[in-house]
C-alpha cells in the first residue's frame, strides 16, 4: 500500500508501475488504457488514430545534446512511433517560474522549432502558465500527441513472439549518464551527450519494408532492463540478451563503473528497441544503418517462450541473471 | 565497446581456463566467505555461482556497511533529520528502514536530506549554509579515511556547522567474531578487495595465522573472483592457512599508509554493535579528544526508544553467513527492494539485494 509520494514512483520503474496501478488505474480503468501502451490507438471514423501525452522535467534544463525543449517534442513524436503511428500534431503547455529569463526560454523554444521541423509535426495549440518562484523548477513542459496508424500496422507491446529477435539503434544509456553527470560535476575529456532524437521518420521507413515488427519500445525512464520487463510481461514470453553484444558508448560505461550505476537502467531519449520476425531482420537492419539513427543499430537478444514474464542476461563469461526491472532512483553507492 | 583495464579481467577464455582448473584440483566440499559485498554483487551479475562445481558453495558475509549498521544508530539518524539541519547522506542509507519509518520518507515530509557522492561535498554544504550539516559516516576503511580527511579539513578551515554521524565500522574485528564463532563453518574467506587496499594484508595474516583459515585479497572483476577462489582451494586442498594476495595491481602488503594515518590521526578504534554480531570489540571508530567538536552527539542529544527489529527477518543470520538470503522466510516474498523488511535488501552492497537482483533460479 503506498502512503505518499516519494521520488521513486517517478523513476519509471517498478515504484511508477504500483502507483499507476494503484492509484490511477482503479479509477480510469478501460480498455485502451488498460493496453499500456506508449500510446493508446483507436478507431475514429475508419482511421486508426494514435494519441499520448507527456510531461517533462529534467535538472538542469539545457544539457550537452539537447535540453528540455527538444526532449518535450523527441518524447511524445517517439511514444507515438513505437505503435507505428505517423505522428501528425501536438500540443504544448509550459508551467514556467516565475524569474525565468527571456533568453533561456529562447534557447528552450527555438530548439522546439528545429525539433518539430525534423519530425514533421506541427504544435497547433498550447497553454502558458507562470507560477511564483519555487512553485516549479524554472520551467515544466508538457506535449500530447496524435498520430495516424495504417491499417495493417499491429505494433503493440503484447505482440513479441518467440523467436523475435531484439534490435536497438544504437548505444545504450547516453542521455541518463548525460544528465547525472551534467548534475554531479563529472567531466570528461569528451563530454558524454545525450541521445535526444526523434525516430518517427526511421520507424516509417522500417515500417515501408516489412510488416514483422512485432513490438517496439523506447527505453526512456528506468531504461533499456525495464522496457525489455514490460515487453515480457505483455507479450507472456522470456527475454534472453546478450551481454557480449550490448553496445554502450566508451565513456557512458566508464562514467557507469565510476557511479556503480547499471547503464541498463538509465534513460535513453533518442533509441528503440524493436522485436523483429527473424528472417526479417536483415532487412530491417538495413534500412537502419542507412538513417543517421540507426547507423550502429544492433541485434542484442531473443525472445524465448519460457520463463514467461522475465528477462536475463548471458554475461560474456557464460552466466546467466536475471534482469529485472528498475526498483526506484538509481543511488549512488557508498564504496 | 572495448574498456581499456576492465575488459581484460571479463576475457571469456581465461575464465574458462580458470573454471576448468578449479574443477581439476578441486576434491573437498568446501564453503568460501566473500566478505564483501561488491563481491555478492558481482557473482550475481556474472552468474559465477552457476557455473562453479556444486561443491564449492559462496557464502555472503558482513560486508555491506548499510546493512551491519544497527536499526538503533538508523532511527537515530531518522530522529536527527527531524531537526533543524542539513543532512548529507550516501544514496544507499536513503531506503533502509528504521523501527518507524526512513530517510527517503522523512525527505517526502519535509526534512532536509541531500544525497551527496563524498563527504567532502557536505563539507562544501556547510561552507555554503549557515544552518547545521551533518554528514552520516557509515563505511568501512574504505570510506573512512574520507571522512577523517574532511574532517580534517573542516578543522584548519574552522566550520562550525558541521559534524559527522560516526557509525563507521572496521572488517577485520568481524571475521575475527565470524571465525571464532563455535557454529560456523568456513573453509576459506574471499577479502574484500577496497578495505584491503587500505589495510594490507598484515590483519588476514594474523587471522590465518590463528585460526588456521586460508585468506585470499580479492579483487572485483570476473577473472579476480575466480582465481580467487582458485588460490583458496589450492591452499585448502593442501592443508594451508594463508593470506595471499590475489588483488596485486591495487593492493599493497603494507596496505595504504597515508590513508591510515589520516583515519588515526581523526578516530580511534572503539567497540561498535554490529546488526546480527551484536557488540564486536574494537570494531567501530569513535572520535579522538582532539576532534570531537565534529562528532554529532557534541551538538545533538539523540534520543530514540529502544529499537524494535522486524519480526521475522534474518538479515542477522544472512549477514554472518549462517544461512544465504532465500533462506530467509520474508524474501522474495514480503521482503523485496522496492518494500525492504531488512537493511540486507535496500543497499546495492546487500547479499539479499544481490541474490534478488539476480535470482538465477528463477531463470535456470
Amino acid at each position: 500500500m503506498i502512503k505518499q509520494i516519494i521520488l521513486d514512483h517517478g523513476s519509471g520503474g517498478k515504484a511508477s508501475h504500483d502507483l499507476i496501478k494503484e492509484a490511477f488505474l482503479p479509477f480510469f480503468d478501460n480498455p485502451l488504457l488498460a493496453e499500456m501502451n506508449d500510446s493508446a490507438v483507436f478507431e475514429v471514423g475508419g482511421k486508426r488514430l494514435a494519441f499520448t501525452t507527456d510531461s517533462y522535467t529534467v535538472n538542469p534544463i539545457i544539457f550537452p545534446g539537447g535540453d528540455i525543449g527538444s526532449l518535450a517534442i523527441h518524447g511524445t513524436v517517439n511514444d507515438l512511433a513505437m505503435c507505428g503511428a505517423r505522428p501528425l500534431y501536438l500540443s504544448v503547455g509550459f508551467i514556467i517560474e516565475e524569474g525565468l529569463s527571456l533568453e533561456i526560454l529562447e534557447i528552450i523554444i527555438s530548439s522546439m522549432k528545429k525539433a518539430i521541423a525534423e519530425a514533421e509535426v506541427l504544435i497547433i495549440t498550447g497553454d502558458t502558465k507562470v507560477v511564483p518562484k519555487e512553485q516549479v523548477d524554472k520551467i515544466f513542459i508538457n506535449t500530447a500527441g496524435i498520430g495516424i496508424v495504417e491499417t495493417n500496422c499491429n505494433i503493440s507491446g503484447k505482440n513479441a513472439k518467440v523467436g523475435d529477435l531484439i534490435v536497438i539503434n544504437g548505444t545504450i544509456g547516453d542521455h541518463g549518464m548525460a544528465i547525472l553527470c551534467q548534475r554531479e560535476g563529472i567531466n570528461f575529456e569528451t563530454p558524454i551527450k545525450s541521445d535526444t532524437a526523434p525516430l518517427n521518420k526511421l520507424v516509417e521507413k522500417i515500417l515501408k519494408k516489412t510488416n514483422d515488427i512485432h513490438a517496439m519500445r523506447d527505453p526512456t525512464r528506468g531504461g533499456v532492463a525495464t522496457s525489455l520487463n514490460e515487453i515480457a510481461q505483455q507479450s507472456k514470453v522470456g527475454i534472453e540478451i546478450w551481454e557480449e553484444a550490448l553496445p554502450f558508448s566508451e565513456s557512458v560505461l566508464g562514467a557507469a563503473e565510476i557511479l556503480g550505476i547499471d547503464p541498463l537502467y538509465l534513460a535513453n531519449e533518442g533509441k528503440f528497441l524493436a522485436f523483429i520476425k527473424r528472417d526479417e531482420v536483415d532487412k530491417v537492419l538495413n534500412v537502419m544503418y542507412s538513417h543517421p539513427y540507426g547507423k550502429e543499430a544492433t541485434i542484442i537478444g531473443e525472445v524465448k517462450p519460457e520463463p514467461k514474464g522475465k528477462v536475463w542476461l548471458k554475461s560474456k563469461i557464460g552466466g546467466k541473471h536475471l534482469l529485472d526491472m528498475l526498483i526506484g532512483e538509481p543511488l549512488p553507492r557508498i564504496c | 565497446m572495448k574498456l581499456r583495464y576492465i575488459d581484460e579481467f571479463r576475457d571469456p577464455e581465461v575464465a574458462r581456463r580458470l573454471l576448468s582448473e578449479i574443477k581439476k584440483i578441486s576434491r573437498r566440499p568446501v564453503r568460501l566467505m566473500e566478505v564483501c559485498g561488491t563481491h555478492t554483487m558481482n557473482i550475481g551479475r556474472y552468474g559465477l555461482r552457476g557455473l562453479l562445481p556444486h561443491h564449492v558453495q559462496l557464502i555472503s558475509g558482513p560486508g555491506c556497511p548499510v546493512c551491519v549498521t544497527t536499526t538503533k544508530e538508523i532511527d537515530m539518524m531518522i530522529k536527527l533529520a527531524e531537526e533543524d539541519v542539513t543532512v548529507a547522506t550516501f544514496g544507499d542509507l536513503m531506503r533502509v528502514p528504521g523501527s518507524h519509518t526512513n530517510l527517503n520518507h522523512q525527505r517526502a515530509r519535509g526534512a532536509d536530506i541531500r544525497v551527496v557522492y563524498s563527504s567532502f561535498d557536505a563539507l562544501g554544504l556547510a561552507l555554503k549554509n549557515l544552518k547545521p550539516v551533518v554528514f552520516l559516516g557509515v563505511g568501512f576503511e574504505t570510506t573512512a579515511p574520507t571522512v577523517a580527511a574532511t574532517i580534517i579539513e573542516a578543522k584548519k578551515r574552522r566550520v562550525r556547522n558541521f559534524s559527522v554521524f560516526s557509525a563507521h565500522k572496521l572488517i577485520p574485528p568481524a571475521m575475527e567474531a565470524l571465525v571464532s564463532s563455535p557454529d560456523l563453518r568456513i573453509d576459506g574467506f574471499i577479502c574484500p578487495g577496497h578495505v584491503s587496499v587500505i589495510i594490507g594484508l598484515r590483519p588476514y595474516k594474523v587471522l590465518a595465522e590463528r585460526y588456521k583459515v586460508p585468506c585470499v585479497i580479492t579483487g572485483f572483476e570476473p577473472l579476480d573472483i575466480l582465481q580467487g577462489i582458485l588460490m583458496l582451494i589450492k591452499q585448502i586442498e593442501k592443508g594451508k592457512a594463508k593470506a595471499e594476495i590475489q588483488y596485486t595491481r591495487a593492493v599493497k602488503e603494507e596496505g595504504n599508509l597515508k590513508a591510515k594515518e589520516v583515519m588515526e590521526e581523526v578516530f580511534s578504534p572503539c567497540d561498535a554493535n554490529w546488526r546480527g554480531f551484536g557488540l564486536i570489540p574494537q570494531s567501530g571508530l569513535c572520535f579522538k579528544e582532539e576532534y570531537k567538536e565534529f562528532d554529532v552527539n557534541s551538538h545533538f542529544d539523540i534520543k530514540v526508544d529502544e529499537a524494535k527489529e522486524p519480526l521475522s527477518c534474518r538479515c542477522g543470520d544472512v549477514l554472518k553467513g549462517k544461512i544465504i538470503p532465500p533462506q530467509c522466510p520474508l524474501f522474495a516474498k514480503v521482503c523485496r527492494p522496492a518494500n525492504p523488511i531488512g537493511p540486507c535488501m535496500v543497499s546495492s552492497e546487500g547479499s539479499c539485494a544481490a541474490y534478488y537482483k539476480y535470482r538465477d533460479w528463477e531463470i535456470a
